[in-house]
């Protein structure tokens, strides 16, 4: 059973065409890379998924659910940067995270400290509880990034979607940050959605790695066509999938 | 060392001022056009402590309670409808588009053209003087914040949608917390322009106020009094602007930039 279904999308701006004719079913609890060149519309197609622009034919449904019309609670989002607020304590962020359904926006009373108790653990799990109540200025890329993904979880959306959410950082604390999704997603089990320049973490973290291209090109005219997805590679075992046996064969196989 | 310098520029001036006091005053003991800073001191705290001579009121501080509650006024429905509608031009794009170029319009209009309208209209009370202060910087102050406003990044708009906010949680959770630093900052500018219309009504049609007190002794040519008025006036002023400043360190931690 597919858990997001992008059916036939098409997407121009203007009299440009960015996506033609996508296609895409989506298992629950699946990682998917998204990689491609600069202004393959792969942000665009991301943009889609969150539902903050319709696309112009065509139409995504999340567990069978009508296409969305506007961002909304199925949907968390990372962003390269400005993901959080900055005027919120690290701690107010996560609370955030559950307190912006309200009709004020805030909890009150008993809700409030229970609401606070649940963000300490939240953010215990992001090793965030020793600045919890320092303003997100205060903290470096990394953290500000770890910050963003435990808000968008508290959140409990059904996909994660995450815009180059790695993009910013120095390559050392991008290991750091590829560790601390997989642990995260190995608990939570969340479909994730992630665009990214760089292939390798594509393939490192994506359980399937789709290249968006264009598949006809205009000399000529460069912006003639849209792009599409080209390939759909599975990612598991690094890239290399079918190559553990799924049957007994009965033959002596050292463990 | 920096105190000193800072304090270098102020002692210029007041040094230039007592040597060209000075040197008029040899060549004309009568001269009133500079006068010496002891008669300055002498006069300002004559209008400081001495009541009127025929309502035995200290004039000074009923001018100053006076202007002072029209600046306050003023400055005060300014800022709150400048804060309504910068928030709801900036983030509703219906209201953007309904309002935006009503306001760029408006804020062409010069004030002081509009005063004799005030003064027929709302007559010669306090409240043509409020509302001129009104008319005078509340168009700049939408401006300002519409722009500040527009200039929270998308993303976080979005984001904020994400986690199930409706659009009064955004402008009362997301938009409002991020501008209230900014309309400080926007107040603070505008508060040179609130005194320039508070005093040309005052000088215009009034009873009592710095302003009113001021062209009132002009024809005396009481410079004395015109200096102590001119400096408590940039005093008070200073001070205004000085609390702003505090007041937002104090309760916008986060938006240390800039302000």
């Amino acid at each position: 059973m597919s858990f997001v279904v992008a059916q036939d999308i098409f997407q121009s701006y203007g009299s440009r065409p960015i996506l033609e004719r996508i296609n895409l079913e989506v298992a629950q609890g699946e990682f998917i890379s998204i990689v491609g060149a600069s202004g393959c519309g792969k942000s665009t197609f991301l943009r889609l998924l969150l539902a903050q622009e319709r696309p112009a034919r065509g139409s995504i449904r999340i567990d069978g659910n009508p296409p969305a019309t506007e961002p909304g609670l199925e949907r968390g989002v990372v962003f390269q940067r400005y993901s959080v607020f900055p005027h919120l304590t690290i701690r107010e962020n996560v609370v955030a995270g559950e307190a912006f359904q309200r009709p004020w926006g805030r909890f009150f009373g008993a809700e409030a400290k229970v609401a606070r108790a649940r963000a300490d653990e939240t953010l215990a799990r992001c090793g965030l509880e020793h600045v919890a109540d320092q303003y997100p200025a205060t903290l470096s890329g990394g953290m500000q990034q770890r910050l963003a993904i435990g808000q968008a979880l508290a959140a409990k959306p059904r996909v994660l979607l995450l815009d180059e959410p790695f993009g910013a950082l120095d390559p050392g604390t991008r290991l750091a940050m590829h560790d601390f999704l997989m642990e995260l997603r190995a608990e939570t089990g969340m479909t994730v959605f992630m665009v990214t320049h760089d292939l390798e973490e594509g393939f490192k973290l994506g359980d399937r790695v789709l290249v968006f291209d264009k598949p006809r090109w205009d000399p000529t005219d460069p912006d003639a066509y849209g792009a599409t997805i080209t390939y759909d590679f599975d990612a598991r075992n690094g890239g290399i999938p079918f190559q553990t046996l799924k049957e007994d064969t009965h033959v002596f196989r050292p463990q | 060392m920096a105190g000193f310098l800072a304090a270098l520029p102020f002692v210029v001036v007041l040094i230039a001022y007592a040597v060209a006091s000075h040197y008029r005053l040899l060549e004309n003991p009568n001269d009133k056009l500079l006068p010496a800073p002891s008669t300055i001191l002498e006069t300002a705290q004559r209008l400081f402590t001495e009541g009127d001579r025929r309502t035995g009121r200290v004039l000074l501080w009923y001018d100053t309670a006076a202007s002072l509650q029209r600046l306050a006024l003023g400055v005060g429905i300014s800022a709150f409808f400048g804060l309504v509608f910068g928030l709801l031009i900036g983030l509703l794009p219906y209201a953007r588009t309904t309002f935006a170029g009503f306001v760029a319009v408006i804020s062409m209009i010069p004030p002081l053209a509009l005063l004799p309208i005030l003064f027929i209209i709302f007559g010669l009370g306090e409240l043509s003087k409020v509302v001129l202060i009104v008319v005078g910087i509340l168009p700049f102050l939408i401006r300002d914040l519409t722009g500040r406003t527009l200039e929270i990044p998308r993303e976080q708009i979005v984001k904020a949608e994400t986690l199930g906010a409706s659009t009064w949680v955004i402008v009362l959770r997301v938009g409002l917390p991020q501008i209230l630093p900014r309309l400080i900052q926007a107040v603070r500018l505008s508060i040179g322009p609130a005194w320039l219309f508070l005093i040309a009504s005052e000088a215009i049609a009034s009873d009592q106020g710095l302003g009113y007190r001021i062209f009132l002794v002009r024809r005396y040519l009481a410079m004395d009094v015109i200096l102590t008025y001119v400096i408590w006036i940039t005093l008070l002023a200073f001070l205004i602007d000085w609390a702003l400043k505090t007041l937002s360190r104090k309760a916008f931690p986060w938006a240390e930039e800039g302000l």
